[in-house]
């Protein structure tokens, strides 16, 4: 004899108030059992209106929105827009602020990585240990930028044509102590996270996406790097002086959610080092042009610019126009957290209650980002 | 009443200062006639009265102290402080917490089954609180000590699964039913694991009374068998849902799993039973392999035995910070694939040698351990060797560069952005 029971998918709601949506994200999630069979993100729960509030802002002024989009990686937000200012207007940038933001962004993309870490860790379940280690080597990063600019998260380091201020004589020493110390810490955080077994066997094998799928979504970042495609617009399409500095691109071929913590557990080592080549190239000069040159007030010509950066998250386009005035008269920024999500379902549907959260955290999205 | 009562002095002081009359007490030297004769029930009711009430509290004592423990040592291996605040230490953080948690609303929501709800944390803390009273605390220093200890700490604590399914089943909370789904398969797992690890350990000590066995363990049976002690190490752990095995109320994933619509002092038993089964759990591995109350003279009993539980809580706190969760699918196939097969053969190799030295002493316990631990290491690496996740064959080195099409050839080396231009 035989007994069919009758089962049923169980519609929930994740969020927006979770404990690891990393924000206010939500998903409407259908169970069977403890797979997932469809997902459906909803988000805009922070949205602030960035983009329509830089156009009532001066070009300057607007750096200080774009610390807030993603507030793990300001100093890189406010490469990216810089870039398209200056493209925009034509300045030429003064080689000193130029190199003193390339060290701030990869400084930046370390901690940024450090968090992306440490909270996929956490996703998975450990009890804050190897979080809060991440967050202790972020914190001397931290620390770094509050001597360049005396601001710690909400930076707004960076002036059109280079940065607003010189780093003190102190910043060298201390950022030196920083660079030494962060690659055994590193190293121990392989010890400790890429070699156990517990996580391994949780990460290998989940959430595999190809790279047709990922280059169809036009997904950018480790994320792709992850699957096996060497891009990297430092490599591809060098901003500011990348093409000054070698540096490896680590790349891994699985596409899961282990290969995704692999390659930024790799590339904080890449950005160590590159942070050194740029101390040794950087010479005396001033931060930025003259202000006869390029004025607090800027008017560039009217026209367009598109400018995009590697972000620690994937590619972050700044898109400006200009009718000539003093405030931009658009601004849209291709955020990189937004559309690394679009393939969120594709990265859920067949897998467990258990893996949802990790895969979402591999992901490394910051909802400052995604509803801007 | 039972003589064998008066064994525990404790027991025996208090009775025999109310009845000394009596006969079981008069032949142990005691003359104190407080109550008059033929009210020896009076004498036992309080007694027995006394007694439950001294054992539950201090269980519940331990609990707050080993609350502010364990937050402590989280901070140090945290690299922070840790409470520090109120009293000498932070030792009162916990006696605030729960004068906080008595004070929360408490709310049961409309969705849930008002009785059930209002069960299941006292189903929860009752089982924990029995197996107290099994427990041989030091020499002479126990409740009771019952023929059938084992089995019966072994049955009682399997309500506990049952508990949590009432818990979350009464929520009507989505999310709590699947803890209650997880709760079913993990709980009900690992009862097996866990009751076939300590069949090693009966046959050396010939008994199931918990006294018996601490009697027994001339040397600690973590050398006899270490096979036994991993095995119920891991399902203690996974009984007691602590961290490598939280899928219960697995924060990152159910936000806290059965326990969500739980307010107030019932979220505060629900607490306090999962740290007082963590507690009898480290005292249930002290007595069953660590020697129990055993230790060398000038210090007593009961400090040899409260030191040893603080190691091995030590030790589970250690387990609990380091590691990340196990998947569902994952701790289920340890339980069934692993640690079953692993209590097997402990039972076969025990078994066999329990055959060649039927009544073992020092010398032949020594022999049997060192055959054990042999065994131990044998079958971990074989069952590890089974279970390991298995490694990728090529994680991609920078010399030997994915031939992905688009990757490497299609997309042009520059790329050139339309931006820029100037109308």
């Amino acid at each position: 004899m035989t007994t069919q029971v009758r089962t049923e998918p169980i519609t929930v709601n994740l969020g927006p108030q979770h404990p690891s949506t990393h924000g206010v994200f939500r998903m409407r999630v259908t169970f069977d059992g403890e797979e997932i069979i469809d997902v459906e993100p909803i988000f805009g729960y922070l949205h602030r209106g960035s983009e329509k509030l830089a156009e009532e802002r001066t070009y300057v002024q607007v750096v200080t929105l774009t610390d807030r989009m993603d507030y793990v990686g300001s100093m890189l937000n406010n490469q990216a827009y810089m870039l398209a200012v200056e493209k925009l207007a034509g300045v030429e940038p003064s080689p000193r602020g130029v190199w003193l933001r390339m060290i701030a962004s990869e400084l930046q993309r370390i901690a940024s990585h450090l968090v992306a870490v440490g909270f996929l860790i956490q996703d998975l379940g450990a009890w804050g240990t190897p979080l809060i280690y991440t967050m202790r080597e972020r914190e001397k990063i931290l620390d770094l930028f509050e001597m360049l600019c005396g601001a710690r998260i909400t930076n707004s380091y960076l002036r059109p044509g280079g940065v607003f201020m010189d780093a003190p004589e102190e910043f060298w020493p201390a950022m030196n102590a920083v660079l030494d110390e962060l690659p055994p810490r590193i190293d121990d955080l392989d010890d400790l996270l890429t070699d156990n077994d517990i996580i391994f066997s949780r990460t290998k094998g989940v959430s595999v996406l190809t790279p047709e799928q990922m280059l169809d979504a036009s997904i950018t970042g480790p994320m792709l790097r992850a699957a096996g495609v060497d891009w990297d617009l430092r490599h591809r399409d060098p901003y500011d002086y990348y093409d000054q500095v070698t540096f490896e691109r680590p790349l891994h071929t699985a596409g899961d959610n282990f290969a995704r913590y692999w390659v930024r557990v790799q590339e904080m080592r890449e950005s160590i080092k590159i942070v050194r080549q740029c101390e040794k190239l950087i010479e005396p000069g001033p931060v930025r042009p003259d202000h006869d040159d390029v004025p607090w007030l800027l008017r560039p010509p009217v026209g367009d610019a598109y400018a995009a950066i590697e972000h620690s998250k994937g590619e972050l386009g700044f898109y400006l126009v200009s009718d000539g005035s003093i405030s931009p008269y658009r601004c849209h920024v291709r955020a990189p957290s937004l559309i690394n999500l679009t393939l969120l379902r594709e990265m859920l549907v067949g897998e467990l209650l258990a893996d949802m959260f990790v895969s979402f955290g591999s992901v490394d999205i910051n909802m400052g980002e995604v509803d801007r | 009443m039972n003589p064998a009562f008066l064994d525990n002095s404790l027991f025996r002081n208090i009775y025999c200062y109310l009845a000394g009359s009596s006969d079981s007490c008069a032949e142990r030297g005691y003359d104190t006639t407080l109550l008059p004769a033929g009210f020896e029930w009076l004498a036992f009711a309080i007694t027995a009265f006394l007694i439950i009430n001294i054992v539950i509290n201090a269980g519940l004592g331990a609990v707050v102290v080993y609350i502010w423990g364990e937050r402590r040592i989280l901070g140090r291996i945290q690299n922070r402080t840790g409470p520090n605040r109120w009293g000498p230490f932070g030792s009162l953080t916990s006696v605030a917490d729960a004068i906080k948690t008595l004070f929360k609303e408490d709310i049961v929501p409309d969705e849930a089954d008002r009785w059930l709800f209002n069960l299941a944390p006292i189903l929860m803390v009752f089982p924990v609180l029995s197996v107290l009273a099994v427990i041989p605390f030091g020499v002479g220093t126990f409740v009771v000590d019952l023929n059938i200890g084992i089995l019966f700490v072994i049955a009682i604590t399997s309500m506990s699964g049952i508990s949590v399914v009432l818990a979350s089943w009464a929520s009507g909370n989505r999310i709590a039913i699947f803890a209650g789904m997880r709760s079913v398969a993990m709980l009900i797992s690992y009862e097996i694991p866990m009751a076939l690890s300590l069949i090693g350990v009966l046959m050396l000590a010939g008994s199931m009374s918990l006294g018996k066995i601490v009697d027994a363990q001339d040397i600690p049976f973590i050398l006899v068998q270490p096979l036994g002690l991993f095995v119920f190490l891991i399902a203690a752990q996974a009984e007691t849902s602590r961290t490598p095995f939280d899928l219960i109320e697995a924060e990152s994933e159910l936000a806290a799993g059965y326990l969500n619509d739980y307010s107030s002092m019932k979220f505060g038993i629900f607490f306090l039973a999962e740290f007082l089964a963590t507690i009898v759990a480290s005292m249930l591995i002290v007595t069953l392999f660590l020697g129990g109350w055993r230790g060398w003279d000038p210090i007593p009993s009961q400090i040899w035995f409260a030191g040893k539980t603080v190691l091995v809580l030590l030790f589970i706190m250690w387990m609990r910070f380091s590691w990340p969760r196990l998947r569902v699918d994952q701790i289920l196939s340890l339980a069934w694939k692993g640690l079953f097969e692993l209590t097997l053969i402990n039972i076969f190799v025990t078994a066999i040698l329990i055959a060649i030295w039927p009544d073992p002493g020092i010398t032949e316990l020594l022999i049997m351990s060192a055959i054990n631990w042999v065994v131990f290491f044998i079958s971990i690496w074989l069952v590890s060797k089974l279970l390991r996740p298995g490694d990728y064959t090529a994680p991609a080195p920078r010399t030997d560069r994915p031939t992905y099409p688009v990757a490497t050839d299609e997309l042009p080396d520059e790329v050139a952005y339309t931006g820029g231009t100037t109308r």
